[in-house]
This record gives structure tokens, C-alpha cells and sequence, in this order.
């Protein structure tokens, strides 16, 4: 099964005041179409740096060092802004955070749909207020018609990201980078919300790159995920096995932190310290001073990439030649 | 409709109160019965003077009777110049609001375009050299700026004339500079100087809100539906910083009228800074009054004309909604 998407080796550095710091570190991964890849980790973690980095949207002070971006076999990081403009949006489109900021204040959410239609698709403006129309019914907004009259702040938070989800979907791309899409939402419209991006995306097949920071959204909607801990990728499995049997002493410990309603005597488990910033990087496994399990060679040597079960993990302990000494 | 009308009705309060201000407050600024007489006037001479000015009756009278008059357009006659101050001001004020207006177009209209583009530009050399050259448009005193100008321009160039209007042609009752040759001549050189420092300061707000606009999240969405950059630098993040720029010019028009005091001085500009100052010498109280009540109808009028600006420009005010930026 060849990738539509594949990291391979990507690193970003962010230079400021003549010091270069490393927010992603050799992160590789890949996602297959129509799959929905979730990416977890702590806020700073680097996973909103990885999915601007796959739209090309890094700015300065932040840059792409090394590593390339296949986007259906072809390269696209090292494509130039116009190139890559014409893929945004049209190939490889975006949610973002909160749908409260993303659309533009000053113009009607049908507007804002035309125009991003017309920019990509060769399609009159009563072609494109008729497409417009359609996604709106399709993302659950009533009374579409007369909704691509409304401004931004006429309609409710859900309501604008299911515009925002419109907008995304509006040139049939075969990517989303979806970065925290339900995280400014109240919890009940959170679900909703991912339910529609999930059904949107298995009824056209679209991939998802969903960011969060949120292992119940992962569960809910992912088909594999990635775990990145301080700007690289600790593991990657599908979500069952991994939901079921972490093998990243940090994954689990993620696991840990998941509150059960059913069990409210227990303590929700924490991972003690916090997670070290770019400008302070540890040697070896960047994980090993939070690590109850940690070697002494986890603090000198960066762990290697093993397979575990179904998962591939960056960790000492799943090291099968450590495993068979032990 | 009703936004419209409860702005006007705004108005009017706003004017009544800029009218009694001015009256009481001049009222107790000298006593312009010594000014109009000579020392050697008797105290039945002064009173009879009092009593013919009618400045013996109640305060509330006097003002009621000022109030009556203005609406009218009667401001009683000027204690220094013997003449109807609404004579007076409306020989002069089409001077002062042709500058006026002139200066503040030059300012937004070269302002507004360098702001936007060292903005979008800036690590160019151009937009440095511009934001120094900006702060030094706000850093120097008019009169300097308009002296400067005069040496270069009239003196060792010659291009332009150094004082006056030029040549005026009446239209229904406005005499306007702008239609003849050594009229426009004329404007130049003044409204270059009064529009310096409000082009300095358009150009450094245009600037910081383009850029504050620019970091906003809606702007990196409209990059990540890969629109064109002019469309998103000019439809989505040129339209939002204006709602601050147009506040701000509406607020500078009064700076405006202030300073054309000191430019009207330094080019012998015949308009109502030059009146305004022999008044204030003279404690020439009906021509101060109806001066400020002048301006404070300038005021209102161009408030009026930014507040209709953001219905045009920004959905949430005609929704009754709050408006970003508005002072």
C-alpha cells in the first residue's frame, strides 16, 4: 500500500537570536489514505509544528532542516510558495483550533466558501454559491441558502466550526490537517463535531491528520495514532492495540491520565516532572528523567525504533536484544 | 435607521453642551467692556455699554438668547471687529476647511498605502527608511516643518508661492481656492505641513494593525485554504485594520484644526486659526463662542461620518454587536 503521506525524517529548528533550537526531531511517519492518523502528545510536543509543516506553513523563526514530505508520492516541501498554494486547500486542506478566530470577521460565511471554491475549482459564482449551499446542508447547517448571507458572529462556536469543516471539505481534498478541532468546543458539541469530520471522510475517503491533545478524541475517531514527546515520535501503532497495550512507558502513562467515570475512588495517575523545552534538550531518551523504568543507557544513547506488537516504539526497554539478555 | 437617528439625536446634546461650555466659559474670561472702551470711560459709560450688549441679564437668558440666536445663524456681533461674527466666520471658514480637509487627504491617502506596504515589506530597506523618516514626521513642531518647506520650496526653488490663498472664485457663497491654478499653488505648501505629522502617525497605525492583523488566526486559515496573498492582504487583512485607521482619522480631524491655528500663522493663511487668535487677544467673546461651537459641530459632523464608516465596514456594529478599536 503505497502512503498519500509520508514524513520521513522531518526535522524543524526555530533560530532566534542566533541560537537554533530543534521543535521536531527525525519524525517519520505515514498515512494512507482515507486513514485517520490521530497525533497525541502534551501541548509543546510538537504536533501542531509537524501539521504546519505538512501545509507549509511554517514562518520564521521556525524552518524545515532536514527530512522531506511526500504528498501522493511526489515531494512537496521543497515546492515552491506558488505550487504549494494551489495544493493548500485544493489537495491538502486544514481545521484549525478555535472557530471563533478562523474565519474572517468582515465577510459572509458564503463568500468566504466562494472564494476559496473559486480559487481552486474552474467554477462560475453561481456554480460555486450552489456548491456553497450543498456543503453547508452536507455539514448540518440548517436553512443553508440563507446562512451564505451570515457573518461569522451570527452563528454559534459549533456552528462555525461545521462552517470551518465546510470549508475545508470544499475542494474534495484528500488531506486534512485537523489541529485540535474540537478543543475550543464545549464538550456536547465536541462530539458532534467529530462525528461529522468522520463521517465526512469515510464517505469521500479522505485522510485525517488529527492533532490533539486529547486521548478520548483519539479513541473516538482515530484509526492509528502517533505519540510524539518532545518534537519526536515515541510511538506508533493502531489504536486498539495501542489503547490496550502501550509500549511507551510514556504512552502508558498518557493512558494513566485518562479520568473513568466508573471509577472515581481511584487517583488519576500523573507523570511526574514536565516534558524538557526545545531550548533545554536531554541527552539520550528525552522521556528517561519522567521514566520510572528508565536504563542508565537511556540517559547517554537516543533509543532506536523497534517493533512491538503491532506498534513501532522509540524506547530501550522494547530493544528485543536488551529483552533476550534479560 | 434608528442607529442613524440616536447618533444625530447624540449630536445635538453633544452641541448643546459644547455651546454652553463655551458661552460660560468665556464669559468669565476678561471683561471685554474694557477692551471696547477707553481708559477715560466713566462708570455710566461702561454700564450703558453693558446694558446695550446685554450682558446685565441672567446668565441663563444670556445663553438661552445665544442658543436661540445661533440656530438662526446669528452669533451676535464681534466686540473687536463691529461686525456679525457669522460674517466673519463664514468669510474665513472655507479657508480653514479646504486645508483642513486637503491635509487630512494627503495624510490617509499616502499614510494608509505605505503603512499597508511596510507592513508587508518589513525587512525591506524602503519600509526602514520610512519608519524613521515617520518618526521623524512626528517628532518636528509644524511651524519648523512649515518654515522649512517655505526655504526650500519658495526661496531657493521658487516653485511655490509662500503665503496666501491665491485666487478664490465664489460659489453660491463658499469662496473655494481649489478651482484656480495659484489657489492649488497656494494649498500645496500649507497642507503639506499641517498633513506631515498626521501622515506620520496614519502610517505608523496602519503599520502596527496590518501587522497585528496579519498574525490573526483567520489570516493563517485564509493561507491554509490557499488563497492568493493579495487577496488575503487586501480582502481579509487590509479591511480589518480599518476600522482602528478610520477611528483614528476621525479623532486627528480635530488635531487638525488645532494645528491649522499655528500652519494659518506661519502662511498667513486667511482662515479662522489667524481670527480665532486676534479673538482670544481681544477676549472677544461672541467670535470665541461661535468658534468653538463651530468646531464642535465639525466634530460631531465627521464622528457622524466614522460611525456610518464602521456600519459600512464591520458587520457586528449593524448588528448592534461591540466594534474592536473604537476610542
Amino acid at each position: 500500500m503505497s502512503a498519500l503521506l509520508k514524513v520521513e525524517g522531518l526535522r524543524v529548528e526555530i533560530a532566534r537570536r542566533g541560537r537554533v533550537m530543534t521543535a521536531i526531531d527525525d519524525v517519520s511517519f505515514e498515512i494512507a489514505a482515507g486513514e485517520i492518523l490521530g497525533v497525541v502528545g502534551e501541548s509543546g510536543a510538537g504536533k501542531s509544528v509537524t501539521g504546519t509543516a505538512v501545509l507549509g506553513l511554517l514562518e520564521r523563526p521556525a524552518f524545515q532542516a532536514a527530512g522531506r514530505i511526500l504528498f501522493d508520492g511526489r515531494r512537496i516541501d521543497t515546492l515552491d510558495e506558488d505550487a504549494m498554494r494551489a495544493l493548500r486547500g485544493r489537495e491538502i486542506a486544514a481545521v484549525f483550533q478555535d472557530p471563533l478566530t478562523s474565519l474572517d470577521p468582515l465577510m459572509t460565511i458564503g463568500d468566504q466558501l466562494t472564494e476559496t471554491i473559486r480559487t481552486h475549482l474552474d467554477l462560475t459564482q453561481a456554480e460555486a454559491v450552489e456548491r456553497a449551499a450543498r456543503l453547508l446542508a452536507e455539514v448540518g447547517i440548517p436553512a443553508p441558502r440563507e446562512r451564505l448571507a451570515s457573518y461569522p458572529h451570527e452563528m454559534s462556536g459549533g456552528m462555525r466550526q461545521r462552517v470551518v469543516l465546510a470549508l475545508a471539505f470544499s475542494c474534495e481534498p484528500r488531506l486534512i490537517i485537523a489541529d485540535e478541532p474540537t478543543t475550543a468546543l464545549d464538550v456536547s458539541i465536541q462530539a458532534q463535531i467529530l462525528d461529522l469530520l468522520r463521517a465526512m471522510c469515510r464517505e469521500r475517503g479522505t485522510a485525517v491528520m488529527l492533532v490533539t491533545h486529547d486521548m478520548g478524541v483519539i479513541a473516538e475517531v482515530a484509526d492509528r495514532v502517533a505519540v510524539m514527546y518532545a518534537g519526536r515520535l515515541v510511538e506508533v501503532g493502531p489504536t486498539q492495540s495501542l489503547l490496550a497495550e502501550a509500549a511507551h512507558p510514556y504512552t502508558r502513562g498518557l493512558m494513566g491520565s485518562i479520568p473513568d467515570m466508573h471509577r472515581r475512588d481511584v487517583e488519576l495517575a500523573q507523570i511526574p516532572g514536565s516534558m524538557p523545552r526545545p531550548d533545554a534538550p536531554v541527552p539520550g531518551c528525552a522521556f528517561h528523567p519522567r521514566c520510572g523504568q528508565a536504563l542508565p543507557r537511556c540517559a547517554v544513547e537516543r533509543p532506536l525504533t523497534f517493533t512491538a506488537g503491532a506498534s513501532e516504539v522509540a524506547c530501550w526497554l522494547a530493544d528485543p536484544a536488551a529483552r533476550s539478555a534479560a | 435607521m434608528s442607529f442613524v437617528l440616536g447618533r444625530l439625536g447624540q449630536t445635538v446634546l453633544v452641541l448643546l453642551v459644547a455651546a454652553f461650555v463655551s458661552f460660560s466659559l468665556f464669559r468669565y474670561v476678561g471683561d471685554p467692556v474694557n477692551n471696547m472702551v477707553g481708559q477715560s470711560a466713566s462708570l455710566a459709560e461702561r454700564e450703558a455699554m453693558r446694558t446695550a450688549l446685554g450682558l446685565d441679564d441672567a446668565f441663563v437668558l444670556q445663553f438661552a438668547r445665544f442658543v436661540g440666536n445661533a440656530l438662526t445663524g446669528d452669533f451676535g456681533m464681534s466686540y473687536r471687529f463691529g461686525q456679525p461674527v457669522a460674517t466673519l466666520i463664514a468669510e474665513r471658514f472655507p479657508a480653514t476647511l479646504e486645508l483642513a480637509l486637503i491635509s487630512m487627504l494627503i495624510a490617509t491617502g499616502v499614510g494608509v498605502p505605505l503603512g499597508v506596504w511596510t507592513a508587508l515589506h518589513r525587512d525591506h530597506w524602503l519600509s526602514q527608511a520610512l519608519m524613521a523618516a515617520s518618526l521623524i514626521g512626528v517628532a518636528l513642531p509644524t511651524f519648523l516643518i512649515g518654515i522649512a518647506l517655505i526655504l526650500f520650496f519658495s526661496v531657493w526653488l521658487g516653485w511655490l508661492p509662500s503665503f496666501g490663498r491665491g485666487q478664490v472664485v465664489e460659489i453660491g457663497g463658499w469662496s473655494t481656492g481649489l478651482l484656480t491654478t495659484s489657489g492649488l499653488r497656494a494649498l500645496v505648501l500649507p497642507a503639506v505641513t499641517l498633513g506631515v505629522f498626521q501622515l506620520a502617525l496614519i502610517l505608523r497605525l496602519a503599520r502596527a494593525e496590518m501587522l497585528e492583523v496579519m498574525r490573526a488566526d483567520f489570516i493563517r486559515f485564509a493561507r491554509a485554504r490557499g488563497l492568493k496573498p493579495r487577496a488575503i492582504q487586501y480582502r481579509h487583512a487590509l479591511r480589518n485594520t480599518l476600522v482602528p485607521v478610520v477611528t483614528m482619522i476621525g479623532l486627528q480631524f480635530g488635531n487638525v484644526f488645532a494645528f491649522s491655528i499655528i500652519v494659518e500663522t506661519v502662511f498667513q493663511w486667511p482662515g479662522l486659526g489667524l481670527l480665532v487668535i486676534q479673538a482670544i487677544q481681544f477676549a472677544d467673546v461672541p467670535l470665541l463662542a461661535a468658534y468653538l461651537v463651530l468646531i464642535a459641530l465639525c466634530f460631531a459632523v465627521i464622528n457622524l461620518a466614522v460611525d456610518l464608516a464602521y456600519v459600512a465596514i464591520d458587520p457586528r456594529v449593524r448588528s448592534g454587536g461591540g466594534v474592536r478599536g473604537t476610542v
